[in-house]
């Protein structure tokens, strides 16, 4: 019956004429046009914004107006000192990320599966999540205050022989400060993905593990990672999908001119050449690369998701 | 059944515990370490070297001067400003977008949800966004603020799973009876989906309450900063110099105060927390059903 009803509604919208439809579904037209405004206005009408990476910009001439330059843009920053430097702090401090932050969630999710005491668990988990309520801004302020040459870090590092410093204008400590926070804010909250798969393990194949005489061990070898594997698999892809995209308003809230070599990267610079010193052509041309990086470091992310755990990202 | 435990797993239990405790105890300290200082004296506290048990001579002097600050009361009104306004353009958007294309009825549903995926997939980038939104005449407006993030494409895709979720059964019986589409999403869907709204709107929320870089390239006007853009200035920017009454104790004032400021910034949040973190939890599990 319903089925026969979709058919003849259907049969029916393709023999009448063309606005046929429109007055059918009225509403959800008007439901989904702001929305397809929306994004034609603050994203798609942007798009043209990247003429700009081919012209030499002039504000008072806009888009359409200014001298068209071809590829000197791009030229410029490919050639230029800034490309190389800070395409590798960029890729240093994303896979820092990888190597430090990205397991760290697993592992707290593994060690809290091991607690047997409700209370504690809970009690736990709920403080480690704490960090991620705290905005960005005032992370960073207390990274900035607490790591200064008389800040509380500071003044604990002392105590095992760091020698006393204004951490933050150290080039060489950037990355670890940035790594090391991340992990701070990011640990809790990331393990709630990891601590939910490991709730649905079916308890039934620890019972039959301990009837057995398996170690606990070789329990979690062999029962809690591989259920827990798909999770890994898809959150490791998500992260290489988006490897050039550095959370870039945390550097900008955390470097200074004394550690742009460490701490600079892409993103930044865009911000920074383009909006501070409005190298309009520059700027854009690097934000395109970017752009076009990310777009396809995505497409290849989600092309080997669909293939390995037949779950698409997107 | 009695399980046994080797010695190895006995000593990983106690070390896991100590391990975990850890965990717990860096999660919290810094936000109390915060809080002590900011009840210090800003005189002692500079003469301070180290973790805090409690405040350096109890002071409410930092207070004081937050309370001077000229930009934070105004932050919080920008800020208030955006969010409630944000939330509701936010809503109006999002929920009729996802209705429609999660309707199977909809003939231009796959090409409108292509477009909007593309949009997570490239961007402009930052200075054409930038050209764009002073082409509209908003800078240095709210609305700079709430239209180019009146619709986060993650909080789409949600809803629209989550309405797509609903058997169509419902929405059928409903239009053989003469319901509008309107109808039916006001009567039908959105009291379906209630736990998935209140999820997108906590999400929305802590967009507007946390942005800050729109705002840095947008807004001019000091007294329209939001307020995480004035806690940059005064965190990060180190604008302390407007509330400090000069002397000796310039520096320490300015530490303990940026640390009352973060109190003041932060209070509202971690009040809120204890009741809207298990929502927040929920929504991660949402989220993850299908990015």
């Amino acid at each position: 019956m319903e089925v026969k009803n979709k058919l003849s509604r259907r049969a029916g919208s393709v023999a009448t004429p063309p606005f046929a439809d429109f007055i059918r579904h009225k509403w959800l037209y008007f439901m989904v046009a702001p929305l397809v405004i929306y994004y034609i206005l603050f994203h798609y009408i942007p798009m043209f914004g990247l003429l700009v990476a081919f012209e030499r910009y002039v504000p008072s001439k806009g888009i359409f107006g200014s001298s068209f330059i071809g590829f000197e843009n791009f030229i410029d920053f490919f050639t230029g000192p800034f490309f190389f430097s800070r395409l590798r702090n960029t890729v240093v401090i994303s896979l820092s990320l990888l190597i430090f932050s990205f397991p760290a969630p697993i592992i707290l999710a593994l060690l809290l599966n091991e607690i047997k005491s409700k209370a504690f668990r809970s009690v736990t988990q709920t403080l480690s999540y704490l960090p991620h309520f705290i905005s960005l801004t005032v992370v960073c302020g207390m990274i900035r205050s607490f790591t200064m040459d008389n800040g509380v870090i500071t003044d604990l590092l002392v105590n095992f022989g760091f020698e006393r410093q204004s951490m933050l204008s150290n080039p060489d400590l950037f990355v670890s400060i940035y790594v090391i926070s991340d992990i701070w804010q990011t640990i809790g909250w990331n393990s709630i993905i990891y601590i939910s798969a490991l709730t649905a393990v079916d308890q039934e194949l620890y019972e039959a593990a301990n009837i057995d005489g398996a170690t606990k061990w070789q329990q979690v070898i062999h029962i809690t990672l591989p259920s827990i594997a798909p999770t890994i698999v898809i959150m490791l892809l998500l992260r290489i999908g988006s490897i050039l995209n550095v959370g870039y308003e945390k550097i900008i809230l955390l470097y200074n001119p004394l550690t742009y070599d460490t701490a600079d990267v892409l993103q930044s610079l865009i911000y920074r050449r383009g909006l501070q010193e409005f190298d309009w052509g520059y700027s854009t041309a690097a934000g395109m690369f970017n752009s076009v990086v990310n777009t396809a470091l995505l497409i290849l992310s989600n092309k080997i998701s669909t293939k390995v755990s037949e779950t698409a990202l997107w | 059944m009695k399980i046994k435990e080797s010695k190895s797993y006995k000593v990983f239990k106690f070390f896991n515990i100590i391990v975990l405790s850890l965990v717990a105890i860096i999660s919290l300290y810094p936000m109390i370490y915060v809080l002590l200082a900011s009840l210090s004296d800003p005189t002692e506290f500079m003469k301070h070297q180290g973790l805090l048990l409690k405040p350096v001579e109890f002071s409410f002097e930092s207070y004081v001067q937050v309370s001077k600050h000229p930009f934070i009361l105004s932050g919080y009104k920008s800020t208030l400003f955006v969010l409630i306004v944000g939330l509701a353009v936010n809503m109006l958007l999002t929920l009729p977008g996802a209705f429609a294309l999660a309707s199977k009825d909809f003939k231009y549903r796959a090409l409108i949800n292509k477009m909007v995926v593309f949009t997570m997939l490239f961007s402009g980038g930052m200075v054409p966004l930038f050209l764009t939104v002073k082409a509209y005449g908003l800078l240095d407006s709210y609305w700079a603020l709430i239209l180019p993030v009146a619709v986060n494409t993650f909080n789409l895709i949600i809803m629209r799973t989550a309405f797509a979720s609903i058997p169509p059964s419902l929405a059928e019986s409903a239009t053989l009876d003469g319901a509008s589409e309107l109808v039916i999403m006001l009567k039908i869907a959105l009291p379906l989906c209630m736990p998935t709204i209140a999820v997108i709107i906590l999400y929305y929320g802590v967009q507007h309450w946390n942005a800050w870089f729109h705002a840095m390239l947008f807004i001019k006007t000091k007294t329209k900063y939001p307020l995480q853009l004035v806690l940059r200035e005064v965190l990060v920017v180190e604008d302390t110099t407007s509330m400090t009454i000069g002397g000796d104790d310039t520096v320490g004032l300015a530490e303990t105060v940026k640390y009352a400021v973060i109190i003041v910034s932060t209070l509202p949040i971690l009040t809120l927390y204890p009741f809207l973190q298990r929502y927040f939890v929920k929504g991660v599990m949402v989220g993850a059903v299908k990015g």
